[in-house]
């Protein structure tokens, strides 16, 4: 199998390393060559971060070249903005229908660009918006939309849904299972 | 064989756990930290927290004369403060199996520089070895601390943030337990007096000879031959994956994972059966420059960029000048996102009252290095570790004799003060400095991810340990004006300071204390929100650069999701618009 690639965008204390797991854990339980790349250290203070998995028969780059992701997964708009370059031209872009501003707009000394979901979509065929705080809400608890936007990749992706439940099981501490394990069924039914 | 899915960092732990090593320190620093928080997590190694890199250095060095298999880890700058014991180790060399782990930060994601940590190889005349992926971290553990103890002497053991932070699948085995070696009294080897340094010396040549002949049969050091002679790149660590992804099979190519001493004939062989030679590494030419330096005729830095990481993006349009034309563009200009102070982090309202003072602000390295950023936009410069309170007593020394006035105030954190502050600190005390040393203190090395240090009271297994009081030891020191504040009491942190300005017979040490925000079950309770009645929009609250602090349209919110309740923003509202609005 050809490598494929998923490129996942977020702001610090998103989420986005444990869905990381959950989904590199998955595909190495498949049986395939995988790597991650991810940022730790300063740029977790708020900042912009990026998780990048790349898998298939043998992985050598951990790094996903500027056109060359299969999916872009942003957990917040203005980061499926900042690394839109990195989809490919037939890539499917998931993104979270979220909207954190950074300090310069917070303070308000630059504007939140307008229009992104309206912009992002007529301009890649293949978008899927989430309303994955909502999703995440209605399931008992904010901090699982990190796994109702790995629901939606997994079904894009075509993964094995079964193996996805496995692993969170495995990865998430016991009380939060249930929870995670529904936002994840959530955001399955999205992603067909 | 049982196969997981490792970082690089979780990799070399596990290498430490499956070839014997018994003893483990560090000083916490990114991209290195994980090695030994995963270390920890074996019962057979014993494991700590070093106050920094040095006494990390020194304190394996010592469990290595006893016999014991021993690693430490650091990052690329940590070996600079570990440059002092490293340099003359590689004379003494060692008794069990000495690596030292230095993780380099190509491209700066969480550090000061991007320096290229190979150099300390041949400068201290010690082995290195180069991993480029989880596998090789975790193997290669065995072969440095073989190389180690076969050749007496110690071993550079170097990663690069991709390597340490890159997850990929290892193939793991048991634990070889190596015991401990016996301990002989030999004070010619381990004492380095300038006549036994003497003798040493040779020693050391000879070794470096025998490990030259070593490197050339190191079956790391490997030519994957392609289907073409025609190009032949040279290569190491995580380049040797950006090269593999580019060319597959289509070049040969000579990875290299014995980087010191280089096996010369090797290169030399390979690079007379290829046409073309490329070096392909990441930062310092330093592969390329002492190629060169055998005679050969290779191409590297005047294609490949020395400053930042490499990719194969970079490579490939280096190299096949293949530029990627992306199928989608931003279409808009992106406000930046960087790493911003917390919500209720308590070095904010530090930063606040110094921004009012306007004093030179001398700082460090730490998360407070984000209040120079806007809006606290409080700090003058940040250089090393420890480097605040010195820099400050410099600073101020050099008006004073220059009859310049200057009010100066420095700033460092509780980690980084035990790390190297206080010998600063002494500086400022014996030399009589007027300087105003803060000390936020938050009880933990934040940056980095949490992890205790000789002050918290804690060890890094979580056991109760000894704590060292900083404002006994800034007394001990000869400080006699040490104050003691709450950082999240605005007007106390301010009064403190001007109490210190006052003060004129020598340095004064302001303990801001307030544990961090992050700290589960530690940090603040609460929740306030803006009165939309009060509020007069005069946008002070936004001056402290509070993310849960936002501009919508015309009023001003608080995110309820993001504010813990440090309650500093009610402080500054001239209005009282700002409210309790929960204890939660």
């Amino acid at each position: 199998m050809s490598v494929k690639s998923i490129f996942i965008s977020g702001v610090g204390g998103q989420g986005t390393i444990l869905a990381g797991k959950v989904i590199t854990t998955a595909l190495v339980n498949q049986g395939y060559d995988v790597k991650m790349s991810e940022v730790h250290g300063m740029a977790q203070r708020g900042g912009s971060v990026i998780t990048q998995i790349r898998y298939g028969d043998r992985v050598y780059s951990p790094l996903i070249e500027k056109g060359g992701a299969d999916v872009l997964l942003a957990f917040e708009k203005l980061e499926a903005v900042r690394y839109i370059e990195y989809l490919s031209s037939e890539g499917t872009l998931i993104v979270n229908d979220l909207e954190m501003p950074p300090a310069s707009v917070l303070t308000g000394k630059e504007e939140y660009p307008p229009d992104i979901v309206p912009r992002l979509k007529s301009e890649i065929k293949n978008t899927i918006v989430v309303d994955a705080v909502s999703i995440a809400r209605e399931c008992g608890e904010v901090r699982a939309q990190n796994m109702v936007l790995v629901g939606v990749l997994a079904r894009v992706m075509d993964w094995s849904k079964q193996s996805f439940i496995k692993v969170i099981k495995d990865v998430v501490p016991a009380r939060y299972v249930q929870l995670n394990i529904n936002a994840f069924e959530r955001g399955w039914e999205l992603g067909g | 064989m049982k196969k997981v899915f490792l970082t690089g960092n979780e990799a070399i732990a596990r290498g430490a756990y499956e070839y014997g090593v018994t003893f483990a320190s560090a000083y916490p620093g990114t991209p290195s930290t994980e090695i030994l928080e995963n270390i920890a997590k074996y019962s057979e190694i014993y494991s700590e927290w070093a106050p920094n890199e040095k006494v990390a250095l020194e304190a394996t060095a010592g469990a290595s004369m006893a016999g014991a298999r021993a690693i430490v880890s650091m990052k690329h700058v940590g070996l600079n403060v570990a440059a002092d014991p490293l340099f003359t180790l590689a004379y003494t060399g060692v008794n069990g199996g000495l690596v030292i782990v230095s993780a380099d930060d190509p491209g700066m994601h969480s550090s000061q520089n991007e320096q290229d940590n190979r150099n300390f190889a041949p400068f201290a005349k010690i082995p290195m070895l180069e991993p480029s992926d989880s596998q090789e971290a975790k193997d290669l553990v065995g072969e440095a601390l073989k190389i180690s103890e076969m050749f007496d002497t110690p071993v550079l053991f170097r990663t690069t943030t991709r390597v340490s932070h890159s997850r990929s699948v290892v193939q793991i085995g048991e634990r070889q337990e190596a015991g401990i070696k016996p301990y002989v009294k030999n004070p010619e080897k381990f004492s380095m007096i300038p006549g036994f340094a003497r003798k040493r010396r040779l020693i050391l040549k000879e070794r470096l000879k025998a490990l030259e002949e070593y490197s050339e049969k190191f079956p790391y050091n490997r030519v994957e031959w392609g289907k073409s002679y025609d190009v032949g790149i040279i290569t190491s660590g995580i380049s040797y994956q950006y090269v593999k992804e580019v060319f597959g099979d289509e070049v040969s190519v000579l990875k290299l994972t014995m980087t010191f001493p280089l096996p010369k004939k090797m290169i030399a062989a390979f690079v007379e059966q290829v046409k073309e030679v490329y070096v392909v590494e990441e930062l310092d030419p330093y592969l390329e420059n002492q190629i060169r330096a055998m005679g050969l005729k290779v191409r590297g830095k005047e294609l490949i960029p020395e400053i930042g990481e490499l990719s194969a993006e970079i490579l490939r349009e280096a190299l096949k000048g293949d530029k990627v034309t992306p199928a989608f563009k931003p279409y808009t200009s992106v406000p930046p996102r960087p790493p911003v102070l917390c919500p209720g982090c308590p070095h904010r309202g530090v930063f606040y009252v110094l921004k009012k003072m306007k004093a030179v602000v001398t700082s460090d390295i730490g998360c407070y290095s984000l209040g120079v950023l806007p809006p606290l936009e409080s700090i003058d410069s940040i250089l090393c570790m420890g480097a605040s309170i010195s820099m400050g007593h410099g600073f101020k020394k050099a008006c004073e004799i220059n009859g310049k006035d200057a009010t100066v105030v420095t700033v460092i954190g509780d980690s980084t003060f035990l790390h190297s502050g206080i010998t600063s600190l002494m500086d400022a005390v014996y030399n009589r400095s007027n300087t105003i040393n803060i000390i936020v203190d938050n009880c933990i090395t934040a940056m980095t991810g949490h992890q205790h240090h000789p002050g918290t009271g804690y060890n890094i297994k979580e056991e109760p340990a000894a704590a060292v009081s900083l404002e006994a030891v800034c007394r001990a020191i000869g400080v006699e004006n040490v104050l003691v504040v709450d950082s999240y009491d605005l007007k106390a942190v301010e009064d403190a300071v001007k109490k210190a300005l006052e003060y004129k017979e020598g340095p004064s040490v302001i303990i801001a204390r307030r544990v961090c925000a992050l700290l589960k079950g530690k940090g603040p309770k609460g929740l306030y929100s803006i009165s939309e009645e009060k509020c007069r929009k005069c946008r002070m609250c936004l001056r402290l650069g509070c993310p849960a602090i936002q501009v919508r349209g015309d009023g001003i919110f608080i995110n309820p999701i993001s504010c813990v309740g440090c309650s500093v923003c009610v402080q500054v509202c001239p209005f009282g618009a700002i409210e309790k609005a929960g204890d939660e």
